[in-house]
């Protein structure tokens, strides 16, 4: 029996961080968790991925990142929406949903 | 500004490693355990929870080297850590760090220092124009020798020849400078009025010399150097002019040379006159100057040699000067080849050996990595294992490789630059420009990359083999393989180490040898504890020949009444100091003789000359006080020329003529003395004449003491200077020396060649014993299994023992041979060094082979011991 497949399309994890983000700042499990759960379990997320996202989103200045006491009082690792990365996220999604309609009318018109 | 905050993100990092990799163990820490909590929340055991959260997340390590491994810092952290771990490696095995590097210090200097120095030396061009234009005008006598050139034979080649632009003649002066400052003597030359011009040089400020200064009673003028222009006269631009006086004459400088200006002539020359050539005192074909010229572009050596030659015939068949060998040679040379003439075998001697010095070098380094690429083949099979990529291998020991190559390379340029000061320390007095020799860059970065090059290309072996091998089998041990092929490699490079070293070490064998029979031969005077000083006499007041005699004759006695001389004499022409005058000697005809003439040394004396030298009587009487100049004319010939000209026969009372034209009436021979040897040990020429000073046609204004001592002949020097001096304060001494310091200096050059070869015959045998201890111990190291189960089965130690040995002679045999045979080339084209060796002298090959056969079993002895206490049950049971 096949597994339905639940890798994140490839190139939109960070978008999906993005636009997770531009709701209130989030740790890293939070973010994976609400991918998740808005998705309705089609995407879970890879920790490796996510984790590595994040310093490459922080690196090029669209997330910063702040150490605070998470709900269960560990130290925790929490990421915001910069200027910059809201602007990225505007862009990111008129790709994609420029990119997915097109994708849409191609199947409509194959069937 | 986001790459700004790659910087700034990156630099935290850096600065901080621990902070970051806190925070990256945290992050996944954190990630885990919410994944773990959200899984018991949903009711899941939290066993099997740890479990599943395990299991989504996989290895919580790699992750967090996946995390930290984002941004450009992580590649400098590794860099930094392949770093470290490299010098770590190198420390773990001192041994092999210390030899490789010395190998590649001493390779890479010692080729740096002596190619920087022959280069310099024999290929450089000289720093003039079109310097291969330049040439030297050389005569070659009957028997070989070169003369100076004359005044007359300049003339003539003048007018006749037609392959120059122009020419000049040119000789030694030392004028002692004074006036207002404190008096000093200075080097100087009489040169004709177009020397600058042959050399291309044009002067700085002021003017050239003329040919209307050059003329007899011409103006007193002067052309200086830069040195001089800045030390005494403080770099006065209105120098040009300014009068100085020169042995009590008035000069006036009329030209400064360029800086940059450097007299191959005679490197020491600050000072210039027109040459100003008196031709009326019949010295116009007295050999004593040189000659040079440029030639007409164009016209080539052979060229211009055979114009010359005719040249220089039709004026010999003209004028008939006695004092040249009728069957006198010309020879046009380039300027560059004659002033290199001397030194060209030694140096390209040199050369050839520390290529091979390098060669062995590389040879060394690269048995070196390729014994220790086995010996590390484990410990790649295990890093390849844990999951090094092959990339990341070959990284580490190109890092390693790098290292050792930039450390060997520092070393190297130190080596280099000790080597350059040393050599021009050690250098021969004959070595053509050395004073500013310097390290040559390009030759440096040549060795250097040779054996980066080497080291690199051999450096990843082990990391190759470790990719593509199967780690399995190398994990559980390299004893169980043989390693056949390499060790057959390895092989062949010890035996062409062992038959290279073997090459200079006969080479060595050979000039040593040399230079002991150099020093064996009979000299003809007893050289020990004897001082020797050459005094002058300069300016007017020694116009007359009368005062010059008389102040070297108020010299001598001042001299003689030093307390510690035993007696004191002088000569005209010392022996090994440099000194050459020759003249022709004609001898009238015999009954059984027609008249004839030969070249031969003339000393002008003082009497007791001969007894101070302790120059042997063969027969009649020395010359004595009664010999003055009122008295007859007589004369002293040596042993070699009275065998020439009248065989057995006596030639007391016979009579001789010694040099030509007007006034020159003959002296009657009334003894044979011993042969001596004037120019130097190895120069079998030794015909001469000795008349007194006083009886000679005019008074030589040059003259050396020699002074026989009780004791230490140098502890005199600050007495003998002192009674100088006291005769007449302003006549400078010119050269103060002990004879045995002459002597040892007229065979520098074979030593200075003999010091070199002895240093790098020296560092090959050093390195072949280290090749083949190397390749010994790695084969013992490999076999060590082997050696266990042999032990095992009942071999005894000296069996063993015998075993590993016989590995290590057969390499130092098989070298030896190819060596031997290299050896006989090598030491034919070295046979101009040698002196009373044959090339082929057995005693010399015989204590080579023997010397290397010696330390091969030297270097063999310690793995060889090693295996025979090989413990079989130890070996046996680790496996």
């Amino acid at each position: 029996m096949d597994e339905p497949n639940t890798d994140v399309i490839q190139g939109t994890l960070d978008m999906l961080i993005l636009k997770t983000l531009s709701l209130e700042p989030m740790h890293g499990f939070g973010i994976a968790r609400r991918i998740e759960q808005i998705s309705r379990g089609v995407f879970k997320v890879n920790p490796g991925s996510l984790l590595t996202a994040f310093q490459r989103l922080e690196r090029a200045g669209w997330l910063d990142s702040e150490w605070r006491q998470s709900e269960n009082a560990r130290r925790a690792k929490f990421y915001s929406l910069t200027r910059a990365g809201r602007k990225q996220l505007d862009v990111e999604t008129e790709d994609w949903t420029r990119r997915s309609a097109a994708v849409a009318r191609l199947l409509r018109a194959e069937a | 500004m986001s790459l700004w905050r790659q910087i700034r993100y990156g630099l935290r990092a850096l600065s901080n490693r621990a902070a970051a990799d806190r925070d990256a163990i945290d992050e996944v820490a954190h990630y885990v355990e919410l994944t773990v909590a959200s899984l018991v929340a949903r009711g899941i055991p939290p066993e099997e929870a740890r479990r599943m959260a395990q299991m989504e997340i996989g290895n919580a390590t790699v992750l967090r080297e996946e995390v930290r491994s984002q941004g450009w810092e992580s590649s400098v952290e590794a860099l930094h850590a392949d770093l470290r771990y490299a010098l770590r490696r190198l420390r773990a095995a001192p041994a092999f760090t210390a030899v490789t590097l010395l190998t590649l210090s001493l390779g890479i200097g010692g080729t740096t220092a002596i190619f920087s120095a022959v280069n310099r030396v024999l290929f450089e061009s000289l720093p003039y124009p079109n310097a291969n234009r330049i040439a030297m005008i050389a005569e070659v006598a009957s028997s070989g020798a070169r003369n100076p050139g004359t005044f007359g034979m300049y003339e003539g080649l003048r007018e006749r020849s037609r392959s120059f632009e122009s020419m000049a003649v040119l000789k030694p002066w030392q004028p002692t400078i004074t006036g207002t400052e404190q008096s000093e003597r200075l080097h100087g030359q009489r040169v004709s009025a177009s020397y600058f011009h042959v050399l291309g040089v044009r002067p700085a400020l002021g003017r050239d010399l003329l040919a209307g200064d050059d003329v007899r009673q011409g103006p007193p003028v002067v052309v200086i150097s830069d040195a001089l222009w800045r030390r005494r006269f403080a770099a006065d631009a209105s120098i040009v002019g300014r009068r100085v006086s020169l042995d009590d004459d008035l000069y006036e400088i009329v030209g400064v040379l360029p800086r940059q200006f450097e007299n191959v002539l005679a490197p020491d020359a600050e000072l210039w006159a027109p040459l100003q050539y008196d031709m009326s005192n019949q010295r116009a074909w007295g050999h004593h100057l040189r000659t040079i010229g440029r030639l007409d572009a164009g016209v080539s050596m052979d060229q211009a040699t055979r114009d010359v030659s005719a040249a220089g015939r039709a004026v010999l068949d003209q004028q008939h000067p006695v004092t040249y060998d009728p069957n006198t040679r010309f020879a046009v040379v380039s300027l560059r080849e004659e002033l290199t003439r001397a030194v060209k075998p030694a140096m390209l001697a040199i050369l050839a050996a520390v290529i091979v010095v390098l060669v062995i070098a590389c040879v060394n380094v690269t048995n070196l990595l390729l014994a220790r690429g086995v010996e590390r083949r484990a410990e790649f099979a295990l890093r390849a294992a844990l999951g090094a990529g092959g990339g990341r291998l070959v990284r580490q020991l190109l890092t390693e490789s790098l290292v050792l190559a930039i450390l060997g390379g520092a070393a190297g340029m130190f080596i280099a630059a000790a080597g350059v000061r040393a050599l021009v320390a050690l250098s021969p007095p004959g070595l053509p420009r050395a004073a500013d020799i310097g390290v040559d860059a390009p030759m440096f970065l040549f060795a250097l990359g040779i054996t980066t090059l080497i080291g690199v290309s051999l450096g990843v072996v082990p990391a190759l083999q470790a990719v593509r091998s199967d780690p399995q089998r190398d994990l559980q041990g390299g004893s169980r393989r043989t390693a056949g092929r390499r060790r057959t490699a390895r092989s062949a490079l010890v035996v062409a180490e062992v038959a290279l070293a073997l090459i200079l070490l006969v080479t060595s064998g050979l000039l040593l040898r040399s230079l002991r029979h150099l020093f064996a031969v009979p000299i003809g005077f007893d050289s020990s504890h004897l001082l020797t000083v050459q005094v002058q006499v300069s300016g007017r007041r020694f116009g007359a020949d009368s005062t010059t005699h008389r102040f070297f004759d108020q010299t001598l006695h001042a001299v003689r009444d030093v307390p510690g001389v035993t007696s004191a004499a002088f000569t005209s022409q010392l022996p090994m100091s440099g000194d050459l005058d020759e003249y022709g000697t004609a001898f009238e005809a015999t009954v059984t003789q027609p008249a004839a003439s030969y070249s031969a040394y003339r000393y002008a004396v003082s009497p007791r000359y001969l007894e101070t030298m302790g120059i042997r009587l063969v027969r009649g009487r020395l010359l004595d006080e009664g010999d003055r100049a009122d008295a007859p004319r007589v004369a002293l010939i040596s042993e070699s020329l009275a065998r020439l000209r009248f065989g057995s026969e006596s030639p007391i009372g016979r009579s001789v003529t010694i040099g030509g034209g007007p006034g020159s009436a003959p002296f009657m021979i009334v003894g044979v003395v011993g042969d001596v040897r004037q120019v130097s040990l190895a120069l079998v020429q030794t015909e001469a004449v000795y008349t007194t000073a006083t009886q000679w046609r005019w008074a030589d204004n040059a003259i050396s003491l020699v002074i026989r001592t009780r004791g230490n002949a140098e502890a005199l020097i600050p007495a003998v200077r002192q009674a100088i001096r006291s005769v007449d304060r302003d006549q400078p001494i010119v050269r103060v020396a002990t004879m045995d310091d002459l002597v040892a200096r007229s065979a520098a050059e074979r030593r200075f060649a003999l010091t070199l070869f002895e240093a790098f015959a020296f560092a090959a045998l050093v390195l072949a014993a280290a090749g083949i201890y190397g390749v010994l111990a790695t084969s013992v190291a490999e076999r060590t299994r082997e050696i266990g189960v042999r032990s095992a089965l009942g071999a005894s130690q000296l069996s063993i023992l015998a075993l590993v040995a016989r590995q290590g002679m057969t390499l130092a045999l098989a070298g030896s041979t190819i060596g031997l045979i290299g050896a006989l080339g090598a030491s034919r084209a070295i046979s101009a060094l040698l002196f009373g060796v044959s090339p082929l002298d057995p005693a010399t090959y015989a204590g080579v082979v023997a010397l290397m056969l010696a330390v091969a079993s030297a270097a063999t002895w310690i793995p060889a011991w090693r295996a025979a206490r090989v413990d079989p049950a130890t070996t046996l049971r680790s496996e």
